[in-house]
């Protein structure tokens, strides 16, 4: 073809992009495009569904399950802060001080997911059982009443929630702290700042692109997420992804599913927003790198 | 051999006092695991001496700069800092301040927060903490680079920054490890000027490690040449080049020409020693004493040694050897000489270009004499195994 080498050489970058490009045309804008579509239509499951521009949907989409989104924001919320508090001191412990057992936790962390989503969720109504061993254990301490359960409450759901994405959050948080240089450490402990001092005013605001990286690997997919309230919990503890999950494949209304979807995403990715804000990362891209 | 610096007049000068060192390691040893780093080590520094810590790589400098600092902490001895011991208090308890080769610069900080970061740590209040750092910012000369992040200096640029932040706590003394090591040539060379001016200027210890033994003598009051986790010697520049007293020493520092050899016979001020081949020289008295009846090296510097056609008449007194010389170049400031001595050394000879060409006399194949003034002769204990 008529094109110069230094034409070719800056197309090249551009080729390496396209398989990326394709994926996300296909899997992604395409489906967006047509599910935004969809939750425009009205109908029934019968006659079929058609395009009517119907935006009350969405409006009587929330008023009828607001109490699901602020549950599943609730939920993920609390096995977001829950996953930071544990993953923080195990990611720790991982990069700076289990030396040679360190593969050996990256692997334990991992193996998990070695084992069917579902199963490791039904797994978890076992140890929660009203008579298992950690209720009872809960029951001697006076942490659940002699009659109360912890299966089939919104502890549980958290519970699932926290335990299911807990490699989200340690591994992108052993990732930034590993890469922390221990001279930067060593500098700040120079400059007179106790251990404490040095992790608060160096260690921590250098994890900062890890702990944003791995609340939105927990928080995000938690939001949607609705193995855990339907194994561990009732319909009590439902959150939004129940209902879609649920208007899909039960009920068969498309576009409320559709609009919950998108009202979910935009939330989301309004928080996103203010959150990078609250952390001082002024974009994604400055967090990943 | 463990050597105790002689002070340097101007140290002695300026801290007033011959009396308590500012930093002493007394005895001191480490081992990581089996391995002896530093072996039995002692070390006096006075009050606002430029000090340099000169060795190989691998030899324990580093080392030895950490335990100063508080990173290391060592396996036997004592660390004191003017007069008191920290031999194991942590690094932020003790009044020095590293200068780091790597920088070490929080990238997730300004400019001037980096310098600003021991201040506030030790509670200095706001307004007398930005007069600092911009002070400080003033004396290594970016104070138009206070709000940038790190990553946008250059090498230079944060070298300097690692500096002031620093010297803006104005510590008991300075620990700069190999602070020029990573910068290009003429960049090291311009900083090493900046360097021994901002240490006039503010007057606080610096104890600097290098490796380049050039930078130790352009730039240090005292030199401590360090070998194999041990002070072989230290002294000025002057000292250690024209008074070595180990063959390492010589090797180390500048070019050495060593002969193997005999200490016999003092005769008032000068000793004679006899070389392995049998030719008698001569060195000054107080340089053979302790080497008396001992294998030891003769030597002499270089620019030291006139060349001259064999059949030439030698000065009286002076030290002569005989040999061929192997190879002549024209170096420009000087002119250099490979001469095969008869005992089948090579030795070095270095001759002012003064007639601008080198002489045919003393071409290569010639035969030539050494001759040198035995007061530059300088007398070291033979080391085992290896040649001069
Ligand atoms: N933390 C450590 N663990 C084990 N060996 C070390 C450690 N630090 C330094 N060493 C060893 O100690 C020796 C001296 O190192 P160092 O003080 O860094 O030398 P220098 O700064 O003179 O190059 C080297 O052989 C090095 O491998
Ligand atoms: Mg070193």
């Amino acid at each position: 073809m008529g094109l110069s080498l230094s034409q070719r050489r800056r197309l090249i970058p551009w080729m390496f992009a396209i398989p990326g490009l394709l994926w996300l045309i296909v899997f992604f804008a395409i489906p967006l495009a047509n599910q935004a579509s969809v939750s425009l239509m009205t109908g029934d499951p019968e006659a079929g569904y058609s395009l009517t521009w119907a935006f009350d949907t969405y409006t009587s989409a929330i008023s009828d399950y607001k109490e699901q989104f602020l549950r599943s924001f609730l939920y993920a919320g609390a096995a977001t802060v829950i996953d930071l508090v544990i993953a923080f001191p195990l990611a720790y412990f991982m990069a700076y001080k289990a030396g040679r057992w360190r593969n050996l936790m990256l692997l334990l962390v991992v193996l998990p997911f070695f084992m069917s989503y579902v199963l490791r969720t039904v797994s978890w109504q076992l140890i929660l059982a009203d008579n298992g061993w950690v209720v009872e254990r809960l029951r001697d301490v006076g942490l659940v009443a002699d009659d109360g359960r912890v299966l089939a409450t919104g502890t549980a759901v958290i519970a699932g929630i926290a335990y299911n994405f807990l490699p989200f959050m340690v591994l992108p948080l052993y990732v930034a702290l590993e890469r922390i240089d221990r001279r930067f450490v060593e500098a700040a402990t120079d400059l007179y700042a106790s251990r404490l001092t040095a992790f608060r005013k160096v260690t921590l605001p250098l994890a900062i692109p890890g702990i944003f990286a791995g609340s939105l690997l927990v928080f995000i997919p938690a939001c949607g997420d609705f193995v855990n309230a339907a194994l561990l919990g009732t319909p009590r503890q439902y959150m939004i992804g129940n209902v879609v999950q649920s208007k899909f494949l039960n009920v068969l209304d498309y576009p409320t599913a559709a609009a919950l979807s998108f009202i979910l995403m935009t939330i989301i990715l309004v928080g996103i927003v203010l959150y990078s804000r609250l952390l001082g990362t002024r974009n994604l891209t400055e967090a990943a790198t | 051999m463990v050597a105790n610096q002689s002070l340097t007049a101007d140290a002695v000068r300026e801290s007033g006092v011959g009396g308590e060192p500012d930093i002493r390691l007394e005895r001191v040893t480490k081992r990581f695991g089996d391995v002896l780093v530093i072996d039995d080590l002692d070390l006096e520094i006075e009050r606002g001496a430029f000090y340099a810590l000169l060795g190989p790589s691998g030899c324990g400098k580093t080392t030895t700069l950490r335990m100063i600092g508080g990173f290391e902490l060592p396996t036997a001895g004592r660390v004191l800092l003017g007069g008191t011991e920290v031999t194991n208090a942590p690094p932020h308890k003790r009044d020095v301040n590293t200068v780091f080769q790597s920088y070490a610069l929080f990238p997730h900080l300004t400019i001037e927060k980096n310098v600003a970061f021991g201040l506030e740590r030790k509670g200095v209040g706001k307004a007398e903490t930005r007069r600092r750092v911009a002070e400080a910012l003033e004396t290594v000369q970016l104070p138009h680079l206070a709000k940038r992040k790190p990553a946008q200096l250059s090498g230079g640029q944060q070298q300097r920054v690692a500096l002031a932040r620093a010297l803006v706590n104005r510590p008991r003394a300075l620990l700069l490890d190999e602070p020029l090591g990573a910068l290009d040539l003429r960049l090291r060379r311009q900083l090493q000027l900046e360097l021994k001016r901002i240490q006039q200027e503010v007057g606080i210890t610096f104890i600097h490690v290098t490796h380049d033994q050039e930078e130790a003598m352009s730039m240090a009051d005292t030199i401590a040449v360090m070998n194999r986790g041990r002070i072989e010697q230290a002294g000025t520049a002057t000292d250690l080049y024209e008074r070595p007293r180990t063959e390492f020493v010589a090797k180390f520092l500048g070019v050495s020409n060593l002969v193997r050899g005999t200490v016999g016979q003092a005769n008032g001020e000068l000793s004679a020693v006899t070389t392995h081949d049998g030719a008698t020289l001569h060195a000054p008295t107080n340089r053979c004493a302790e080497h008396a009846g001992g294998a030891v090296s003769v030597g002499v510097r270089p620019e030291k040694v006139k060349l001259t056609p064999a059949e030439q008449p030698t000065p009286d007194g002076a030290n002569v050897l005989r040999g061929q010389v192997v190879l002549s170049s024209f170096l420009g400031v000087s002119l250099q000489y490979v001469v095969r001595t008869a005992g089948g050394e090579e030795l070095i000879v270095l001759a002012q270009n003064a007639d601008g060409s080198l002489p045919e006399s003393l071409g290569a194949g010639r035969e030539v004499q050494l001759t040198w003034d035995p007061r530059h002769t300088f007398v070291v204990a033979a080391e085992d195994g290896a040649r001069a």
